[in-house]
């Protein structure tokens, strides 16, 4: 029997979103307190797949917490494994050859662009489109089948060490690179943008949708392409060089336009930016060893360290507190989606629900990298 | 003036008293020991050691005052971090500001508060990146931060009664 039900105008009900809700890609859950469809406060609740990691970096030596590295954000990977070994490297004063920080700099470019792509695949599947996540995975397979080879794992990596990778790079893995390079730009105008970029449905869902402006990124420290997309020029890679990055010639698309469009054409575009810097990588790439001189056991000095990178979603941040013991004293893992959810709860308001969901894709959530 | 000293310059109103210190002078701050509280004031770190420009030491309650200033030059709050000293009774609250565009100019802002009574003024009225990051470090380190609107645990179940990261913990 259906009883039909009359709200007062100012009743509200509470929608519980996840914490196993398929748009929120992983075990998130957003209490939204709702007006019929509109959203009049949204608050994430976190923790569901919250690991301790900081206290498991304290239990083990330097050396022990590299495969942790990988289980915090599993679609970037690379760049987890990079940012703890620079930091020690700083921390310890360790050298690292040539070859290796390039080869470095060429995996973690490749795994920026898997997980870009498995973001648009998984994205668009939100918005309700899933053929495009097939095309995605054909590309992200080439990719995983490329890291395999050198990194010996598909997706959780634990391939750097402090001092260099534990593997060097051989012919077949740069013929490989070198032909994924050529499939992929072919196929982003054909294919990604063709069929999805122009595409009207797809504007009418994101653009001028969760508008994000420069100031609300400052205040909540949003970085990445949430940032860029509200055109803030910031990426580590540029700001605050480190690794071999100066060595090349490429460009930080930023986007003024602060909607889920903006966010949308800054990851696209650095797509192509990756594989400008792979291709670089590859034409200057040193010849030399993968590994430099490190102790076995590292104690590094006394003192306070910090080393930033830039993942796919934006500024890692290591803060690295040493007593001059074997083991990390403390620390933090400023990881960065965590503050850019952080600024959902502000931005929500008033949205319709269904707009919501579109926005919250649009910020690239990666939730063990939020909760730790 | 460049970033670092108009930032350092802007930072030493927290400190009246204190004289302009020689930069050479705390070159060697960079890795100072640890476990023993540094004197309070501004100091120029060498970046390339420890990833941090300027590291300021200050009192609890002037915590707000250095965001305050913080946020005039345009810093964003990158993040919060406590640790336990407990060898000293005390516990540290480590704040990391930076620049978001143009040139970098890490801040690392330290307080240090006693470990049987450890409690802050909240700097979420600031910057309200600040909100969870206290609520971590209120989950982690059970650290109050006063004035803080929301103040429960962010990443633990709410049942949880203990602070895992005080190095007394064991699991």
């Amino acid at each position: 029997m259906n009883v039909p039900v009359h709200l007062r105008p100012d009743e509200t009900f509470v929608l519980n979103l996840g914490p196993q809700h398929p748009a929120t890609h992983g075990v998130l859950r957003v209490k939204l307190t709702m007006d019929g469809e509109y959203i009049v406060q949204a608050e994430p609740v976190l923790g569901y797949i919250h690991r301790m990691h900081e206290k498991l970096a304290e239990a083990g030596t330097f050396a022990q917490f590299m495969p942790n590295t990988a289980r915090m954000d599993y679609l970037h990977a690379l760049a987890f494994n990079h940012g703890w070994a620079l930091v020690v490297e700083k921390a310890a004063g360790i050298e690292v050859p040539e070859r290796a920080e390039y080869i470095r700099v060429i995996t973690v470019e490749l795994n920026r662009i898997a997980s870009h792509l498995l973001w648009w695949a998984a994205f668009l599947l939100d918005l309700g489109g899933f053929t495009p996540l097939l095309y995605a995975f054909d590309d992200r397979e080439q990719i995983i089948d490329l890291l395999e080879r050198v990194t010996g794992s598909r997706l959780t990596y634990c391939y750097m060490r402090f001092g260099g990778v534990y593997n060097d790079i051989d012919d077949e893995f740069i013929t490989g690179t070198r032909a994924f390079i050529q499939r992929l730009r072919g196929r982003l105008p054909r294919i990604y943008h063709d069929l999805v970029t122009h595409n009207i449905i797809l504007i009418k869902r994101i653009k001028d949708i969760g508008f994000v402006s420069a100031e609300q990124c400052r205040r909540y420290g949003a970085t990445g392409p949430v940032a860029r997309g509200s055109g803030i020029s910031y990426d580590v890679r540029k700001n605050e060089p480190y690794s071999v990055y100066p060595e090349f010639d490429f460009d930080i698309p930023v986007f003024p336009e602060g909607d889920s469009m903006a966010r949308y054409m800054v990851r696209m575009h650095e797509i192509e930016q990756s594989l400008r810097i792979i291709e670089q990588a590859l034409d200057k790439l040193p010849g030399g060893p993968v590994m430099g001189k490190a102790p076995k056991m590292l104690k590094p000095e006394a003192g306070y360290y910090y080393s930033a990178v830039e993942t796919a979603r934006g500024s890692l941040g290591h803060r690295l507190v040493c007593d001059g013991g074997k083991n990390p004293y403390k620390l933090k893992l400023r990881s960065p989606t965590f503050s850019n959810l952080s600024l959902f709860g502000e931005v929500a308001e008033g949205m319709l629900l269904a707009d919501a969901l579109a926005f919250m894709g649009s910020l690239d959530l990666v939730i063990p990298e939020i909760d730790r | 003036m460049d970033l670092t000293e108009t930032t350092r310059a802007a930072l030493a109103a927290l400190f009246p008293g204190a004289t302009a210190p020689a930069a050479p002078a705390t070159e060697d701050e960079t890795t100072s020991a640890a476990a023993e509280p540094a004197p309070l004031g501004v100091s120029v770190l060498d970046p390339a050691r420890a990833g941090t420009w300027l590291a300021v030491h200050c009192r609890p309650d002037q915590v707000v005052e250095a965001a305050r200033i913080l946020d005039g030059q345009g810093f964003f709050l990158e993040s919060i971090a406590g640790v336990d000293w407990p060898d000293s009774g005390q516990m540290e609250v480590l704040y990391d500001y930076n620049r978001l565009g143009g040139a970098t100019c890490r801040v690392l802002v330290h307080a240090r508060v006693a470990r049987d009574e450890p409690v802050l003024p909240t700097i979420s009225s600031v910057f309200p990146a600040a909100d969870w990051h206290e609520r971590e470090t209120f989950d982690f380190y059970g650290i109050r931060f006063e004035g803080h609107a929301n103040l429960i645990r962010i990443l633990l179940p709410e049942d949880a009664d203990f602070h895992p990261l005080r190095k007394d913990y064991l699991p």
